[in-house]
């Protein structure tokens, strides 16, 4: 399949099909994040997570809206208001779920499965309602909109520039959070041995809604990049949840680092098999290799060898 | 595991441990272990908390995968084998809680592991014959559980989990038996009914039993192993242990 | 043979709900229904026989897969390719740049019949393919995960990516599989229309037969030492090992005959609607049809079989006058139900109605002697 392309053309594929593979891997990796804090810290299956993240997206288009209409002349910063408000809201609504459905069911993990893919039906039928079934797209900034011309083959556009800093930084204070701060090591603390947390004065209750509400947040902010590359659709979400799952599980869960190299390998395969072998044989060639290696390392790429 | 391996060799007894060694990252549970139990011993292991002494019966049983060493069940290599295995070549092992089902009567519990339709089509046309019905009732009756045989099992006090749980052992009749803490958590009259019932069960096997008790031990055990920090720290009869300087100052001493 | 008599394969409950079931669907629905509604029913039966496989898989054995669609669609589109070739004679196509192929395939540039696709000439071929090609790929799959003790969430999430995978697969290569359309057009099986009232009355009641069978099978397979092994394995996996079983095995059975159930419901789907699509395939549909076992009740064969029904007439009802209800009716459903009714319906009927039934029972002619439980610990009477 490469032979039809010279090597200069060959190279600049991959470096723009690399550039691309990037803005998915962040996507991915703000959406994963969320989703290994939630499974990999408390063994629940967020099904929802996908419309969180349309959440944090619709969040962005009003965001946008406002500051068209009401402060033109800040139109430029909207979008960090908007992120702001995305994590808010999903990690409020996060905090809702948790305290209504998800405590009812930590020792059920699969039903928790259940319960939050009807609560992502709930959010779907919701947004129709209230957004129309039109998808609908952002309009983005002046200072986002243009690109680098790096060679004369490659040009990178800034919105995906923005967006993986925005993964970066996302990645690093999660990281911080959970393995530099007091709050981090009693959270882990609760995943490890929950009655003992409880024991030594932990709220493990109180932990575990902040923990949700975190995850959902993150998947918010997942929210607000994903409106700079798509458009947003009542179940544009829904198309992300396998492959995130898969990130998450192939990562090993509860390993940031390993989140990290999963979103990207995933997304750099996907990215480059998709010039040429168009989208949907790609898709199937990513998840069908994923699968494999899983079944041959259930336990994920990045997890210890502890005793049981 | 080569060498260890080519170290083991034939012998005359039940359970020859060679060199057994297992690490997680890098931390040694269990280090360099090597022991042997005779025909119809019963051997205690001993030991303070963390000296690896579950992870050693989690060895032998094949919940956990040795990095080295070898163990020999009548001459078998067991390392290699999967749990359903090792149970099959006549090895039963009872946990630290009481696992039992549940969600199924007493005497389900008990004729789920006669030893009979292990495969799935075995499984699935097997007959409850007259056979199967008086092994069971039999067994319950040796662990005082016939009057609640028809009992859902989570119904039964924690000391009678216990005993069905070695009553679930009886009926696969293992040659090695190996018990976890089997008095732990039961009450005086309990303790007492279970030492008598392990000294009838053990009269015809070989038995591995992890204990604290020290008079519950003194009273059983052929020979005592003592571990600490993954290795053996003294081996011999329980009054010879006893009297170990080196045991008194990690274990007993406290 | 005392062991495989009646009484020790079903409690008098049990003979009563089957009886009761076998009353609604071959007596009482094909007589209060126009043969329209009534293949409508055979419709939603056909996912009974993916909730009854469920049952076993998820509410027995603890297995929940995420990608019972695909066994579904496996065995939907192998009838289908036979229909279809059956449709796709040169005098019927004869208008196609390439007659004698199915019309999709024209429309995709297609000239010649994929390989693949040479077999389903053959009736026998296509029905041994229904029953095994999903049972082998259930096999490989079970082996492959359950071999290497992959279970619980991560199974979960494995069986909904192969779904996906499928799905992808089947829409991206429409030129032989007839994309996500799926294969139209259906017309006659072996020279005899499947497009008549007639036939429509003889489906349903096919179809109704071959969900009795499987019935009859997962309650042999629940009644059996296999079904209580499962049970066990639900609880304390680890336990089972060391009771001497080796635990992969009987997931994988029970995940085949799952497979083998769905693939028989996706055939009847293809009788019955005279197409197969890949919108039966995918996740969506395949994790609606564990929530219709669950709001039957997991544990429950029959309860999964009025799970299917109730759940697919309420759709039909609201989807025809409010269908943008239906989407709000559903994810309560899922919440609902597994929070306040994990055991669905048959777990309220056990609750509420059970008893009553029993004392009733105990008055019954019928029902007198039969006993009350399928647990034999005393010793059976020479009889």
């Amino acid at each position: 399949m490469f032979s039809d392309y010279s090597a200069t053309e060959l190279g600049s594929i991959f470096a723009m099909q690399g550039f691309a593979g990037l803005i998915l891997f962040a996507v991915f990796l703000l959406m994963a994040l969320g989703l290994a804090i939630i499974f990999g810290q408390m063994g629940v299956i967020n099904m929802a997570h996908g419309e969180f993240m349309i959440l944090g997206a619709y969040i962005t288009y009003l965001t946008s809206n406002v500051f068209a209409d009401y402060f033109p002349a800040l139109f430029g910063g909207y979008f960090f208001v908007a992120m702001v408000l995305a994590f808010l809201a999903a990690a409020a609504l996060g905090a809702l779920v948790e305290w209504t459905v998800i405590r009812r069911l930590y020792h059920r993990p699969l039903d928790t499965l259940l319960a939050t893919w009807g609560l992502s039906l709930l959010m779907q039928q919701s947004y129709r309602s209230i957004f129309g079934a039109r998808e609908v797209g952002v309009e983005v900034p002046d200072w986002m909109a243009g690109s680098f011309q790096v060679t004369d083959f490659v040009e990178l556009p800034v919105n995906g520039l923005f967006v993986m800093c925005i993964a970066v930084a996302v990645t690093l204070a999660v990281y911080l959070l959970m393995f530099r701060s007091s709050w981090g090591s009693r959270v882990r603390a609760v995943v490890q041995n929950r009655p003992m947390a409880g024991a030594v004065g932990i709220n493990t209750a109180k932990m575990d809604r902040m923990t949700f509400a975190l995850g959902c947040g993150i998947a918010g902010i997942a929210g607000s990049a994903f409106t700079m590359i798509g458009s947003t659709g009542p179940s544009a979400g829904q198309d992300y949840i396998v492959d995130t799952f898969l990130v998450v599980v192939f990562g090993g869960a509860a390993s940031i680092l390993g989140t990290v190299a999963s979103a990207f390998s995933i997304s750099q395969a996907q990215s480059t098999m998709e010039f040429f072998l168009g989208g949907s044989m790609a898709k199937v060639l990513t998840l069908l290799t994923v699968v494999i290696i899983l079944m041959f390392r259930p336990q994920g790429l990045f997890t210890l060898k502890v005793r049981k | 595991m080569s060498a260890a391996t080519a170290r083991a060799t034939n012998t005359d007894f039940v359970l020859a441990v060679e060199g057994l060694t297992v690490s997680f990252e890098g931390f040694k549970a269990v280090d360099d272990l090597s022991f042997y139990v005779d025909e119809k011993e019963i051997r205690v292991i001993i030991g303070p908390n963390g000296a690896g002494k579950t992870t050693v019966l989690d060895l032998i049983c094949g919940r956990t995968k040795a990095t080295e060493g070898s163990v020999k069940f009548r001459n078998k290599e067991l390392t290699t084998l999967n749990e359903h295995e090792i149970v099959r070549a006549g090895v039963g092992r009872k946990f630290q809680t009481p696992s039992i089902y549940e969600d199924l009567t007493v005497f389900e519990n008990l004729e789920l592991c006669y030893p009979r339709g292990r495969n799935v089509f075995g499984a699935l046309f097997f007959k409850r014959d007259q056979k199967v019905i008086n092994k069971v009732r039999e067994t319950a009756e040796m662990v005082n559980l016939l009057d609640q045989i028809e009992d859902s099992a989570d119904l039964l006090s924690h000391g009678k989990k216990q005993w069905l749980e070695i009553g679930m052992l009886l009926i696969q009749d293992p040659a090695l038996l190996m018990l976890d803490e089997p008095v732990a958590g039961m009450s005086v009259t309990e303790r007492q009914q279970t030492a008598e019932l392990l000294r009838r069960i053990t009269a015809d096997r070989s038995v591995i039993v992890i204990e604290h008790d020290m008079q519950f031990v003194a009273e059983i055990a052929d020979h005592v192993t003592v571990m600490h920090q993954g290795k053996i720290l003294a081996e011999g009869t329980a009054e010879k242990v006893k009297q170990d300087p080196k045991v008194i100052e990690v274990y007993l001493g406290h | 043979m005392s062991n495989f008599s009646l009484s020790n394969l079903m409690t008098r409950q049990d003979v009563l709900g089957f009886v009761v079931l076998a009353l609604i669907l071959l007596v009482v629905l094909p007589l209060s229904l126009d043969v329209m509604r009534l293949n409508q029913v055979g419709k939603y039966l056909s996912f009974a026989f993916v909730t009854v496989g469920l049952v076993l898989c998820w509410g027995y054995g603890g297995i929940l897969s995420l990608g019972q669609g695909v066994f579904y669609g496996l065995g939907g589109y192998a009838l289908a390719m036979f229909l279809k070739l059956e449709a796709s004679s040169p005098e019927n196509t004869s208008i196609q740049s390439t007659p004698g192929i199915p019309d999709f395939m024209d429309w995709n540039q297609i000239t010649e019949l994929p390989w693949l696709w040479e077999p389903f000439h053959s009736f026998g071929f296509s029905l041994l393919a229904i029953l095994l090609v999903p049972t082998v790929l259930a096999y490989l799959i079970g082996f492959a995960m359950f071999k290497r003790r992959v279970s619980g969430v991560y199974f979960a999430i494995i069986t909904q990516a192969i779904s996906s995978i499928l799905t992808i697969l089947i829409i991206g290569q429409q030129g032989y599989t007839g994309g996500v359309n799926g294969i139209t057009d259906l017309q006659t099986l072996m020279g005899w229309s499947i497009r008549t009232d007639y036939a429509s009355y003889v489906f349903y009641f096919v179809g109704v037969a071959l969900l009795f069978v499987c019935l009859f099978i997962a309650q042999f397979i629940t009644k059996s030492k296999l079904g209580r092994i499962l049970v066990a394995m639900r609880g304390q996996e680890d336990r089972v090992r060391f009771s001497g079983y080796d635990v992969a095995n009987f997931k994988i059975f029970v995940f085949c005959v799952g497979a083998a159930f769905a693939a028989v419901g996706g055939a009847m789907f293809t009788l019955q609607e005279k197409f197969m699509s890949p919108s039966f395939v995918g996740i969506v549909p395949s994790i609606e049809m564990v929530i219709f076992c669950a709001v039957g009740g997991r544990l429950s064969i029959l309860g999964a079989v009025y799970g299917a029904l109730l759940v697919n007439v309420f759709r039909t009802v609201l989807g025809e006058s409010f269908p943008e209800l239906w989407l709000f009716a559903m994810g309560l459903l899922f919440v609902g139900v597994v929070l306040a009714f994990p055991d669905g319906l048959a777990g309220v009927y056990q609750k509420y109605a059970a008893p009553t039934v029993d004392r009733f029972l105990d008055k019954a002619p019928l029902f007198r002697r039969w006993p009350s439980s399928t647990s034999h610990s005393e010793p059976i009477k020479a009889s």
